[in-house]
C-alpha cells in the first residue's frame, strides 16, 4: 500500500489512442510537468486506429502508423505498455492490473475505446481464417494469413466505414473481396439511399462485390480453416479470409461493477466527467452529450474522441473546459471517391427542408438537411472541398434563411456567411470552433 | 506568430495572390512555364471569393485551437515547432479527408489528384509568404493579430 501512494500518479489514463491524445494534450496544457501515467492493453506505442486499413492495403508502413512521434516525447509520461487495466478500485484511488501492479491515481481518465462486435453463436467462428479488424494487431495478423496462405478471396461482414475501408485495402491487394450488409444498402447510417448508391458504385468499380440485406449465417471450414461463407439469404461464397465489420461496442467492462454510472457507454457530463468525483472517460468508450438532440450518445469518431480527452485532461488539471456536445460526422474516401457526411443525413418526421444536387455521371452528390433555417445535416460526395464550412453553421447554429440558396451552388463560401460570423471566423486567435 | 491578415475592405479581387501561390509552389517558379505546364499539378492554398464588388482572398488561419490537427488520423496536420504554421506533411497524408469535414472556413482541399490534402504552408520559409507580397492593394498583410 505504502508503494502504491509513493507511484500515486496525479494523472493516469486507461488506452493510448485519440482520446488519450488529447488528454495529454488536455493535462499539459495547464500542468506542464506533472507525471501522466498511461496504461495500455496493447504492446505498441500511440497510433490511430482508422490509420489500421492503409497499413493493410500497402498505403502507410510500419514506421508511419506511430502518432507524431513528437507528441509522446512529453516530459514525465509514463507508458506501461501491454498492460491491460483490469479492476477500479473507485473509493481506493487505484486501477489494478492483470499483471499485478496497482497504480494509485488522484485523477483518471478511462479511454478504452471500443471492441468490435462479432456474433456470438455463429457456427463456424472459431475457424482459422475469421478476423476483426480494430486494431494494429488485427490488421498484422489479416497480412500475414493473406501471405502464409496466399489468400485469394476474402468476404468482409458488414457494410459500415470500417467494413469499406477493409474492403478497399482487400482490393488493393488483389483479393476477390465480397461484402455483406444486413441493411438494404452499405454506409446506411451515415448515408442516404443516393450517397449510398453512389459508394456502391465506386466500391464496384474498385472491383468489389456487394450483397445487401444479408449477413452471415454460417463459416464453411475445411480442416478447420475457412473455406466459405454461407449467407442468410441462402446463397454460399468461398473465400479463405472472413472479416468482421459490423461494429464496436464501448469497451466499459473495467468500470462494471464499480459506483460509475453507465449506459450504452460511460456516461459523462460536459467536463467529461463520470458519476465519480476525479474520474472521467473519452473517447468511443464514453457516452456524452449530443449536440442536435441533446441527449446522451455514443459517437465513435475520431475528432470527437480527441476533443472529449481534451477536454478531460484540462479539467483533470484544474480546468473548467466544457464539451460543447457531439456532432455524428464521417469523412471517407471509397475506392478514390471521396465523401463527407455530417449530423442527420436521412431525416425522418416533420419540420425538415432538404436540398440536394446530383450529377450521377461526374459523380457529384450534395445535400443539405435544414431544420427551421438552421442546417441539421449533410452528405458531400464527389465534390467535398469547403465542407468544413457547413459543419461550422451547423455547430455554431447559424441561421442560413439569408443565404439558403447559396449553399449547394459553386459559388457558396465564406461570403455567403453572415458578415459578423465570418469576421469571427476569419479574424482573431483561434478559431473557437 | 506571424499570421496572414485579411483587409477585405481593400480587395479588388485581381486574383493576384491565387497566381503567386501558384508559382511560388511549382517547379519551375516561372508564371508562364506553370501557366502552360503545372496548372494541372497545382492548387492555390488561397482562394478569392468574390461576388459584386465584395471580394476577399482567404487561407488557411492558421489556427491555434486547430480542429484539423485534432481530426488527423496520421499526424500529417502538424505545428511546426519553428514557424508555428499548421502545416500538412503530405509523405504521411492518405487523403482520409477530416481536415476538409472539420475546417471552419474551408482552406483545405483535396489537391490536385484528390490524393491528399492540400493547403496554405505560409510559404514554408520565406520571409513573407507570396500572396502577401504579391497583393497590390495591401488586402493581405503579414503580421501579429491585435489582442481584441
Amino acid at each position: 500500500m505504502g508503494n502504491t501512494m509513493k507511484n500515486r500518479s496525479p494523472y493516469l489514463i486507461i488506452g493510448n489512442s485519440a482520446a488519450a491524445m488529447g488528454g495529454v494534450a488536455g493535462i499539459r496544457g495547464r500542468d506542464a510537468d506533472g507525471l501522466i501515467t498511461i496504461v495500455n492493453r496493447e504492446q505498441r506505442g500511440a497510433y490511430y486506429r482508422p490509420l489500421i486499413s492503409y497499413l493493410l492495403g500497402g498505403k502507410v508502413d510500419e514506421g508511419k502508423m506511430p502518432y507524431r512521434p513528437s507528441a509522446m516525447g512529453e516530459s514525465n509520461l509514463r507508458l506501461l505498455q501491454g498492460v491491460e487495466a483490469r479492476r477500479i478500485d473507485v473509493g481506493g484511488r487505484i486501477v489494478e492490473t492483470a499483471d499485478g501492479q496497482s497504480l494509485g491515481f488522484e485523477n483518471l481518465l478511462v479511454a478504452t475505446g471500443g471492441r468490435p462486435i462479432v456474433p456470438k453463436d455463429l457456427p463456424g467462428r472459431e475457424a482459422e481464417g475469421v478476423f476483426t479488424f480494430t486494431t494494429w494487431d488485427d490488421a498484422e495478423k489479416v497480412r500475414d494469413f493473406i501471405e502464409e496462405n496466399e489468400v485469394k478471396e476474402a468476404v468482409v461482414v458488414g457494410g459500415g466505414l470500417i467494413g469499406l475501408k477493409c474492403v478497399e485495402a482487400l482490393t488493393a491487394l488483389r483479393i476477390k473481396t465480397t461484402i455483406a450488409e444486413l441493411a438494404e444498402r452499405i454506409l446506411s447510417t451515415a448515408f442516404d439511399e443516393t450517397a449510398s448508391q453512389l459508394a456502391l458504385n465506386s466500391l464496384k468499380k474498385g472491383g468489389a462485390e456487394v450483397r445487401c440485406s444479408t449477413t452471415a449465417s454460417r463459416i464453411l471450414t475445411k480442416e478447420g480453416k475457412v473455406a466459405g461463407v454461407a449467407l442468410t439469404d441462402g446463397t454460399e461464397v468461398s473465400c479463405s479470409l472472413v472479416v468482421f465489420t459490423i461494429g464496436v461496442a464501448p469497451e466499459k467492462s473495467i468500470v462494471e461493477g464499480t459506483a460509475i454510472r453507465t449506459d450504452r457507454g460511460i456516461l459523462v457530463d460536459s467536463s467529461m466527467r463520470t458519476s465519480v468525483e476525479g474520474i472521467y472517460a473519452a473517447g468511443d468508450v464514453a457516452q456524452a452529450e449530443d449536440l442536435l438532440s441533446g441527449e446522451k450518445r455514443c459517437i465513435a469518431i475520431l475528432p470527437l474522441a480527441y476533443r472529449q480527452g481534451f477536454i478531460a485532461g484540462s479539467n483533470m488539471a484544474g480546468g473548467e473546459a466544457k464539451y460543447e456536445g457531439g456532432l455524428v460526422m464521417n469523412a471517407v474516401d471509397v475506392c478514390d471517391l471521396p465523401t463527407i457526411s455530417v449530423g442527420m443525413t436521412s431525416p425522418q418526421g416533420e419540420g425538415y427542408e432538404v436540398l440536394s444536387v446530383l450529377d450521377e455521371k461526374a459523380p457529384v452528390y450534395k445535400k443539405i438537411v435544414l431544420k427551421d433555417d438552421r442546417i441539421v445535416g449533410a452528405i458531400f460526395v464527389g465534390q467535398i472541398d469547403r465542407a468544413g464550412i457547413i459543419t461550422g453553421l451547423i455547430k455554431k447554429r447559424i441561421s442560413v434563411s439569408g443565404f439558403k440558396s447559396l449553399l449547394l451552388t459553386d459559388a457558396f463560401g465564406l461570403l455567403s456567411l453572415p458578415a459578423e460570423y465570418r469576421k469571427h471566423l476569419v479574424s482573431g486567435m483561434g478559431t473557437e470552433v | 506568430m506571424k499570421r496572414v491578415i485579411i483587409k477585405e475592405e481593400f480587395c479588388i479581387g485581381c486574383r493576384l495572390c491565387e497566381i503567386n501561390c501558384l508559382v511560388q509552389h511549382s517547379k519551375s517558379k516561372k508564371i508562364i512555364k506553370v501557366f502552360r505546364n503545372e496548372r494541372d499539378s497545382l492548387v492555390s492554398g488561397v482562394q478569392v471569393e468574390q461576388s459584386g464588388y465584395v471580394s476577399f482572398a482567404i487561407q488557411c488561419r492558421h489556427c491555434e485551437d486547430a480542429p484539423c490537427m485534432e481530426a488527423c488520423m496520421t499526424g500529417a496536420m502538424h505545428w511546426d515547432a519553428e514557424t508555428g504554421a499548421v502545416l500538412c506533411e503530405q509523405d504521411r497524408c492518405v487523403g482520409c479527408w477530416m481536415c476538409i469535414m472539420v475546417c471552419p472556413v474551408g482552406a483545405i482541399n483535396t489537391g490536385p489528384n484528390r490524393a491528399v490534402a492540400s493547403k496554405c504552408d505560409l510559404c514554408y520559409g520565406a520571409e513573407m509568404p507570396a500572396c502577401v507580397a504579391n497583393c497590390p492593394n495591401e488586402a493581405l498583410i503579414y503580421g501579429e493579430y491585435d489582442e481584441e
